[in-house]
């Protein structure tokens, strides 16, 4: 798919109109992440219950429309999965990003396989990936 | 001057298809330099400085040569003040290792100016930081100058002042005469960051009584991995080498070293005479088109951009109002678009701009934003370049999914 495309297909919508872009009133963890490349930045946070299953998510800071848009799209399907499937989930991602992933589990990202392209892009995949690092930090950390 | 003629010097530019905007980064080279440098390689390489024979002479005249070319272009007393560095950045380091650490001492105050590159603000964060000195920021006006006022944070305990001739930001030129003569006044030495200067207005070094002064072969046709250090004489003389190893020493014995004269004091190692030789070849080329040119084809496309550009509601502009203050500089925002997501749809029409922070933090800090696009160009860019990029830029809004 073409930059153009990416961007009006699946960025545009989550980059402005994010469903997951808000503070959470008790978050269990809060977690910055810094993409250094531009100064960006974005803030995660997340509510666990006492079963470690995510009960909510969300995000907010200052960045491009994909790093916004992948952090949404994240957000969207980690919310219900506890935190081994939800690391198994981000490792498929970086798989998919570093293209060792097979088609079946890029299947299995349902939405964000839609970011494979742009985190392909040499320029772009700081952007695309920064969230998902963000998240993966807080969840191994809690281990 | 044809500047259809000028291009075709640039292999790289003969793909019409992108359009080049991003030349404060690093410029392209024309024929003539890969030419020298190749030629260097083909017909005259050798180790320079040590060889006793024929080729090592040659490569050492070349590179003896190269440094002459480069006092010459910016009016130095004498070649031996020119120290080949790898680029603005090392030679800045160059000064902050050597003299700033022999010469600055806790309570003394070094100055520099909010709009630094990184390269020009870390160095002096160290030195202040390992000395216990303190950084002083002088700011700007609106209208991008520096008052009278400010200028008054350089003071008696100021030992050094550095700034840059021209932003790679915001595309001013600093009144650096007039500080080097503020900073002279009360003894301290000044340093002059000329990155972005060196590749658009005529330099000469003695007129501005600048001490130090560094800048980059890569931002003005030369080959990347060479710049350059000017200092004046009796400043080298008096500095402990930054450096130490082969080809910068007198006599080597088990317990120590006395080191060679100036400019290899400062030359440690193999030297880069290849890009030195190329650098010079990209003096010869600037000289020959002319920097009245050079400047008047840049203040011309600044002119076009800014003018087309301020028609446009969604865009914000950061720099001077005047289009002849900006030394081909445009930096810009679109509202509601990250310069990143702006940079990339350009890429997709082969537009190449510049995305980010540009190094220097602290002066977006100080505009209040966290990044920016950057249109920059140089003599060789074309009316219809700026068209086509104003163009492009019309319909960023709309892929980025705003009516």
């Amino acid at each position: 798919m073409d930059l153009k495309q990416i961007y009006r297909e699946i960025v545009n919508e989550h980059n402005l109109h994010p469903e997951h872009k808000r503070d959470l009133a008790n978050p269990t963890y809060v977690l910055q992440g810094v993409n250094p490349t531009c100064g960006d930045d974005v803030n995660i946070q997340v509510e666990l219950d006492e079963n470690g299953v995510i009960t909510d998510a969300s995000f907010s800071g200052a960045g491009c429309a994909v790093s916004q848009a992948s952090s949404d799209i994240m957000i969207d399907q980690i919310i219900g999965k506890n935190k081994e499937e939800a690391l198994q989930f981000i490792e498929t991602f970086m798989e998919m990003v570093h293209g060792t992933a097979s088609e079946e589990e890029i299947e299995s990202l349902d939405e964000a396989a839609a970011l494979s392209d742009v985190a392909h892009m040499p320029a772009r995949a700081k952007c695309a990936t920064l969230a998902w690092h963000t998240m993966e930090k807080i969840l191994k950390g809690e281990e | 001057m044809d500047l259809q003629a000028i291009r075709a010097d640039f292999p790289i530019l003969a793909d019409e298809r992108y359009v080049y905007f991003d030349n404060a980064a690093t410029s392209q080279r024309p024929r003539q330099v890969l030419e020298a440098i190749d030629n260097f390689y083909r017909t005259t390489n050798a180790n320079p400085l040590r060889g006793l024979y024929e080729w090592s002479i040659g490569a050492t005249e070349a590179y003896e040569k190269a440094r002459s070319r480069v006092a010459r272009f910016l009016n130095a007393e004498r070649d031996e003040e020119i120290i080949f560095t790898r680029n603005a950045t090392e030679s800045l380091n160059l000064v902050a290792y050597t003299w700033a650490m022999a010469n600055v001492n806790e309570g003394d105050e070094i100055v520099i100016s909010i709009m630094e590159h990184h390269s020009n603000i870390l160095p002096w964060q160290m030195v202040a930081k390992k000395k216990g000195a303190v950084l002083k920021f002088l700011e700007y006006d609106e209208k991008f100058n520096f008052s009278d006022e400010e200028l008054k944070k350089i003071t008696d305990k100021t030992k050094l002042v550095a700034m840059t001739y021209v932003s790679n930001v915001l595309g001013v030129t600093n009144p650096v005469k007039k500080v080097a003569e503020l900073a002279h006044k009360v003894g301290a030495v000044m340093v002059v960051d000329g990155a972005q200067s060196t590749p658009h207005k005529k330099v000469d070094v003695q007129d501005l009584d600048a001490d130090f002064y560094a800048f980059s072969g890569h931002k003005m046709l030369g080959p990347m991995g060479i710049g350059a250090l000017y200092g004046k004489r009796e400043l080298l003389d008096a500095m402990p080498p930054f450096l130490t190893g082969g080809e910068m020493i007198e006599t080597v014995t088990r317990e120590g070293a006395t080191y060679a004269e100036l400019p290899h004091k400062f030359e440690a190692g193999t030297v880069n005479a290849g890009d030195a030789v190329g650098l010079a070849a990209a003096i010869d080329y600037l000289e020959d088109i002319g920097f009245d040119f050079i400047v008047n084809q840049e203040n011309r496309l600044s002119k076009l951009c800014l003018e087309a550009m301020r028609d446009l509601p969604y865009i914000t502009l950061y720099g001077p109002l005047e289009t002849g203050r900006h030394s081909g500089i445009v930096t810009f925002n679109i509202e509601g678009c990250h310069p990143h997501d702006v940079s990339s749809v350009l890429d997709s029409e082969h537009i190449c701009i510049r995305a980010g922070h540009h190094c220097a933090q602290p002066l977006l800090q100080y505009i209040g934003v966290n990044a920016t696009a950057r249109a920059s160009m140089y003599f060789y860019n074309t009316d219809e370049e700026v068209e086509r990029f104003v163009e492009s830029l019309k319909k960023v809004r709309g892929w980025l999914g705003f009516e």
